[in-house]
């Protein structure tokens, strides 16, 4: 049976996904910013699923907390087969341009506090020789753009630290998935307008489910961002610059 | 600014939109004059469930299932639980909802909100009759529990309270068991309204679950011809097999001639005629029977961009058939056919809600293709009826009733009023109690 710990556990996909988990039997340990939120999906778990989850209220931002969290997790479930990470926070990025400690904070949240459970996780799993980490990046790391770059710095951080990850990771027999999704329709991006691009977060989970049984690569959801980002990467930076993105 | 629509489509509002996943979140912090609705799965079909000008709290997220006791049957959930979530998780454990609307895509804080009824009203009464308790979040920030015995006087102004009381985090209310997952079915040709009346009333007696649909372009001796269904739950134990997502869609809005006089009377008639005996016998899995328009997303579009109306009303047995044979003649002189036309006389357990709308008499349902003042002119023709029989008419599907229809069918909406959140309001309230959107 699978043990898996979900950090940022309160998101819409990470919600979707803890469902999905319990569903198949995984026994599951939640890390989260709100113990209340937590609460209430621990007891819808247990209600849909007949599951008793563990669950733990943790400040991202305080690094100290993030190795010992890991531990804690790994000795409730009798170690570890798949940790995910899935907290991150959509700035706003005039509001960033402005003041550079809300840039700083956007990075320790995007980016820092990530790699920093990652490390962690990477030495535990590289030491057991088996295992799957998660991480959800996003499309918005692929290029820089005006309207979200300080978003997507963090992002790009996150996906070439898990790039080395993995490689540093395969003799071992450790996959590393970096999650790059697209819109998705989540309280994250309730304030956009719903194109035909939003995905559900089930699309994406059922995307994500299916790379914990098996991938280990970048994993890019609803499956046409790949080619979206193509085309945008391989737009030459003389012309990129003019455009309005 | 957001434009949503309600399942009738009609009318078209614009309003902001805002998230509400938490039954643990704070409201928002209204901006000065900022007016507040709750928003499930807008399936109700008027203005019910719109805001014009103002703000809907989308509760679709909040959709947890909090406990529930497999010994008694109590769940509690989020108010924004859907039906169909419901019964996907209920009916393998051998449960039932206690009633249903014709849809299950409504959520838990809708179906109390509306206080909704189904097939078995004259059985089981109202959907409020079996919520326990809930939990209403005011605009104060204060969070009450609300029961018979806590709060009772918001517990009744609540269920059926449109969503004016404030925002129903979570519902606990009280599930039926179930042996089987199939209904047993009985569709009895009806000829006329007195052979309706006659069938309905013995149906009653042996049946949960009994509602007709009637060919209201049928007229003379055959007015009121139609098909009775009556069910009962299957006794003997079978599968308790759920029921699929829809998979058929109805992805373009139709040009509006597609529904016209001739294709409803080729449907009516065929529909009727399909029948050889006076009794069929069938065993029917639940979804079809309680939910036969599930199978198609997005059925409303049939109906094409303006939308249609429902119109329905009840009026008490008192009254006799005069009324319901008066508004079929006059519907089949306007021409305007009604694709949809369900009857179902009302029992008389009393629901808890103030202003709950099923109350002992007949109901019926129409469905109307909006033809702008065409068909306002027939409303005023039925209202005439309605009003005289001392009819009221459902507000989870009214968009049109005059502020005098619903102050005289509703007295005790001034003592109502009283129970309002001040910073909530909706399109419909403003509408029939003439008042002016705070801006």
């Amino acid at each position: 049976m699978k043990r898996a710990l979900i950090i940022g556990a309160t998101s819409a996909i990470a919600e979707s996904l803890a469902g999905q988990l319990a569903k198949a039997g995984a026994s599951l340990f939640l890390a989260g910013r709100s113990a209340e939120k937590l609460e209430l999906i621990a007891r819808d778990l247990k209600v849909r699923h007949g599951v008793e989850v563990e669950i733990a209220a943790i400040d991202f931002d305080d690094f100290d907390q993030h190795a010992p969290l890991i531990d804690r997790a790994a000795e409730r479930l009798g170690g570890l087969d798949l940790a995910v990470i899935c907290h991150g926070s959509l700035p706003d990025q005039k509001a960033c341009e402005r003041d550079w400690r809300l840039t700083e904070a956007e990075f320790r949240v995007n980016c820092l506090s990530a790699i920093s459970f990652l490390g962690h996780l990477a030495n535990r799993f590289e030491q057991q020789r088996a295992g799957c980490l998660i991480a959800i990046s996003s499309v918005a790391g692929d290029r820089g753009r005006q309207s979200n770059y300080v978003y997507g710095a963090a992002k790009a951080g996150l996906s070439a630290f898990l790039q080395g990850l993995r490689n540093r990771l395969y003799p071992a027999g450790v996959r590393v998935v970096t999650v790059k999704p697209g819109f998705v329709d989540t309280p994250m991006t309730a304030h956009l307008k719903k194109g035909l691009l939003m995905a559900s977060p089930e699309t994406v989970v059922r995307d994500i489910l299916r790379a914990a049984e098996s991938g280990n690569c970048e994993l890019y959801t609803p499956w046409f961002w790949r080619w979206i980002m193509l085309v945008i990467k391989v737009i030459p930076e003389r012309i990129f610059v003019r455009l309005k993105l | 600014m957001n434009h949503l629509e309600s399942w009738g489509r009609y009318p078209k509002t614009t309003q902001n939109v805002r998230q509400v996943r938490w039954s643990s979140d704070t409201l928002p912090n209204a901006r000065e004059g900022e007016l507040f609705l709750p928003f499930g799965l807008g399936r109700s079909y008027g203005d019910g469930c719109l805001n014009d000008g103002g703000t809907l709290l989308a509760t679709r997220a909040m959709n947890r299932f909090l406990d529930f006791d497999p010994g008694t049957g109590i769940l509690r959930c989020e108010a924004g639980a859907s039906l169909d979530a419901i019964l996907q998780f209920a009916v393998p454990e051998g449960w039932f909802l206690p009633t249903t609307p014709g849809t299950k895509f409504v959520t838990v804080g809708g179906a109390v909100a509306n206080d909704v009824h189904g097939k078995n009203h004259h059985r089981a009464g109202t959907f409020g009759c079996h919520v326990k308790r809930f939990e209403l979040l005011r605009s104060d920030g204060r969070r009450l529990v609300c029961s018979p015995t806590e709060n009772p006087q918001l517990f009744a102004a609540t269920i059926g309270g449109l969503g004016l009381t404030g925002l129903i985090t979570w519902v606990e209310f009280a599930l039926r068991p179930i042996a089987s997952a199939m209904i047993d079915v009985e569709s009895v040709k009806i000829r006329n309204l007195d052979d309706f009346f006659e069938v309905s009333d013995e149906s009653d007696k042996a049946f949960e679950y009994t509602v007709a649909w009637v060919d209201c372009l049928a007229r003379g001796t055959a007015l009121g011809r139609g098909i009775l269904m009556r069910g009962n739950h299957a006794k003997e134990a079978g599968e308790l097999r759920t029921h699929r997502q829809p998979r058929l869609n109805v992805p373009l809005d139709f040009p509006s001639l597609a529904l016209n006089h001739l294709s409803v009377q080729a449907f009516n008639t065929l529909y009727y005629g399909r029948l050889k005996q006076r009794v069929t016998r069938a065993v029917k899995h639940y979804d079809p029977f309680f939910y036969p328009l599930d199978a198609v997303n997005h059925w409303n579009r049939i109906y094409g961009r303006r939308g249609f109306f429902q119109y329905q009303f009840t009026i008490p047995f008192s009254s006799n058939a005069g009324a319901i044979r008066e508004v079929f003649e006059r519907i089949a002189k306007s021409g305007q056919g009604s694709f949809l036309a369900v009857l179902k006389t009302f029992g008389d357990i009393p629901s808890p809600g103030m202003l709950s709308y099923p109350s002992p008499g007949i109901t019926l349902a129409l469905d109307f293709s909006n033809k702008g003042e065409r068909t306002f002119k027939l409303f005023e023709q039925l209202n005439s009826v309605v009003m005289e029989a001392g009819g009221r008419y459902y507000p989870a599907k009214d968009a049109w009733m005059p502020p005098e229809a619903f102050a005289r069918s509703y007295p005790n909406w001034e003592q109502f009023q009283a129970f309002i959140d001040p910073s909530f309001s909706s399109s419909f309230w403003r509408r029939v109690t003439r008042a002016e959107a705070k801006r």
